[in-house]
């Protein structure tokens, strides 16, 4: 039996791996240890026997979404493929959960009510200034759950419950290059401008995202990273951009 | 055949509104972020380049709307599929859906869709591209692909052999995709289908939706009867191809080629690759329903696709 993994459907080609029981926004280190473990027991199979039925794998904070090939396989095939991969994973990881050294990346943020438009109502409904809710943010060391979204868009958690926001119920047409954002108990920097609906708190005038540096990324996933308040000053001097849409 | 790099090509002299570089899409990168982009309308792609005599994912340009004008610097053999927009050659009317042979300084211009939204230019061995991440398709909101990451330009060249004149090729009338703008999107439950009630779903199935005026290659946002799901956000997770995701306002958004890898919306299933391409094709207005169906039954859909694709046979012409 699979312990606490349940696989379900995604699309025609792609089904998803889910990680014990997800409760809303919230996140565990544990379970996102589990999905790096599934990913990697996966990624070696695609280098042998898989090769020719995977496509491509989506870890997330408590899920794997696993694109396979519909022309060599179909999704029960699969499945009982997967079942018996992640069978060796329970059999081989119990109690065993590999020490990992996460490096810790500081990223800069120009927080402001200029910069990050959401910031009042996020400090209105939790009843705090907006000076409170911006040392809140940078209070916590985070840590890299998922890459994905858009390229070098790195998911952090958990933020301090009190400046928790849903989503924009109507998504932004643009999000700005460098947005530092909050959804539900996530935070993240938008690497490149984009749609979205996350709550946009301050601007990171750091690249997140470069096709033609190596590593392309500052951070990678199990990374911790930490966020700085600078000044507006500081912000232009790093080289940020303050004339951007919130539309 | 010599090994001498490929300098020439097509010239761009009018980009249009959007014309892209494609390849049948990157597949690999999902972990860094990257998606997929790739042709919209796959199938039309697929022509193209079986009108050229090309493998099917080589390198061909995605126009959306139309105003590409390109001027050869090469001999070689071309094709153009898809959308019905006016194809002339040195100023004659051509037809789509067949291939043509065109000669170092022949002008070849595309005008605006009357039907339907995107066409495929390919050419005889594919447009030679650089590939990035594995890819030579462009992903512009990325800045991934492509010549340059972006959107054709004036001034662009777009390398590719010279090719001798060989036997012409069309594709029958009967074959030929006709771009409607009402259509049926097969449609597999999955994701947190669990999380609309019935009545939710039965709402969603029964309903014709608008295509809003926000369509484009990440995504077709649509309007009409607004579902509403038990949950409002979920832990952020991969998004496949034709997902159909509904955030709080309750109108559907299926997602397509561009689309995040992961996003944190509730999804109610996910749309056959067969029906995408064909909403790929859909402009504002453009009305579409919703009919579920199973893993299996798309698994068949596709294949009979693919192997009605395999078994027809291109037709020789002048």
């Amino acid at each position: 039996m699979l312990e606490n993994i349940n696989i379900h459907i995604a699309g025609e080609n792609a089904l998803i791996l889910y990680f014990c029981e997800q409760k809303e926004g919230q996140v565990s280190t544990n379970v996102s240890l589990k999905v790096q473990q599934a990913e990697q027991v996966i990624r070696s199979a695609m280098e042998q026997e898989l090769a020719q039925d995977i496509i491509d794998l989506v870890p997330s904070y408590a899920s794997l979404m696993v694109v396979f090939n519909m022309m060599t396989t179909d999704h029960h095939q699969i499945r009982n493929k997967l079942r018996i991969l992640l069978q060796s994973l329970n059999d081989n990881s119990k109690g065993s959960c590999t020490a990992y050294e996460a490096t810790i990346v500081e990223l800069p943020v120009y927080y402001s009510v200029e910069s990050g438009p959401e910031l009042p109502l996020i400090a209105q409904r939790a009843q705090l200034s907006v000076e409170q809710v911006i040392a809140l943010h940078q209070a916590q060391e985070y840590r890299v759950y998922a890459i994905g979204f858009a390229p070098g868009f790195a998911y952090l958690g958990e933020v301090d419950e009190r400046i928790s926001a849903p989503r924009l119920s109507t998504p932004r047409m643009k999000v700005p290059k460098g947005a530092v954002a909050i959804a539900d108990r996530q935070t993240a920097v938008y690497p490149s401008v984009s749609p979205g609906g996350w709550n946009i708190i301050g601007l990171c005038p750091i690249n997140m995202f470069d096709a033609k540096a190596t590593p392309t990324m500052p951070v990678n996933v199990g990374d911790r990273v930490k966020f700085k308040a600078i000044s507006k000053t500081e912000f232009l001097n790093l080289g940020g951009v303050l004339a951007v849409s919130y539309e | 055949m010599n090994n001498l790099p490929l300098t020439k090509g097509f010239l761009v002299k009018q980009p249009g509104m959007l014309s892209l570089i494609q390849d049948a899409g990157r597949f690999g990168a999902f972990n860094i972020g990257l998606t997929n982009g790739g042709p919209v309308d796959l199938l039309a792609f697929h022509w193209a380049n079986r009108l050229c005599c090309n493998a099917l994912n080589a390198t061909a340009i995605e126009i959306s709307i139309g105003g590409l004008t390109l001027t050869a610097q090469v001999d070689t053999t071309l094709a153009v599929t898809g959308a019905n927009m006016p194809l002339t050659i040195n100023g004659e009317t051509k037809a789509l859906w067949r291939s043509y042979h065109v000669k170092a300084g022949d002008v070849i211009a595309l005008g605006f869709a009357s039907e339907g939204v995107r066409c495929y230019l390919a050419v005889a061995g594919g447009f030679n591209i650089t590939p990035s991440f594995g890819s030579t398709a462009t992903v512009c909101r990325e800045g991934v692909g492509g010549l340059h990451g972006g959107k054709l330009l004036t001034g662009d060249v777009l390398t590719c052999a010279y090719t001798p004149a060989k036997q012409n090729l069309l594709l029958e009338d009967e074959f030929i995709t006709e771009y409607t703008d009402e259509i049926i999107l097969h449609t597999i439950p999955s994701y947190q289908q669990q999380h609309f009630s019935s009545h939710q779903q039965r709402l969603f199935f029964s309903n014709e939706y608008t295509v809003s005026k926000n369509f484009d290659r990440m995504g077709y946002r649509l309007t009409g009867q607004a579902v509403t799901c038990d949950i409002e956000g979920i832990l952020s997770e991969g998004i496949c191809h034709g997902a159909v995701q509904i955030p709080a306002d309750g109108q559907p958004i299926i997602l397509l080629n561009d689309r995040q890898t992961i996003g944190g919306y509730p999804k109610i299933g996910a749309v056959s690759s067969i029906d995408t391409a064909k909403l790929g094709q859909l402009n504002q207005g453009g009305k579409v329903r919703f009919e579920p169906i199973s893993m299996e039954q798309a698994h068949n859909l596709y294949h009979l696709n693919l192997s009605r694709f395999n078994r027809t046979e291109l037709v020789a012409c002048d």
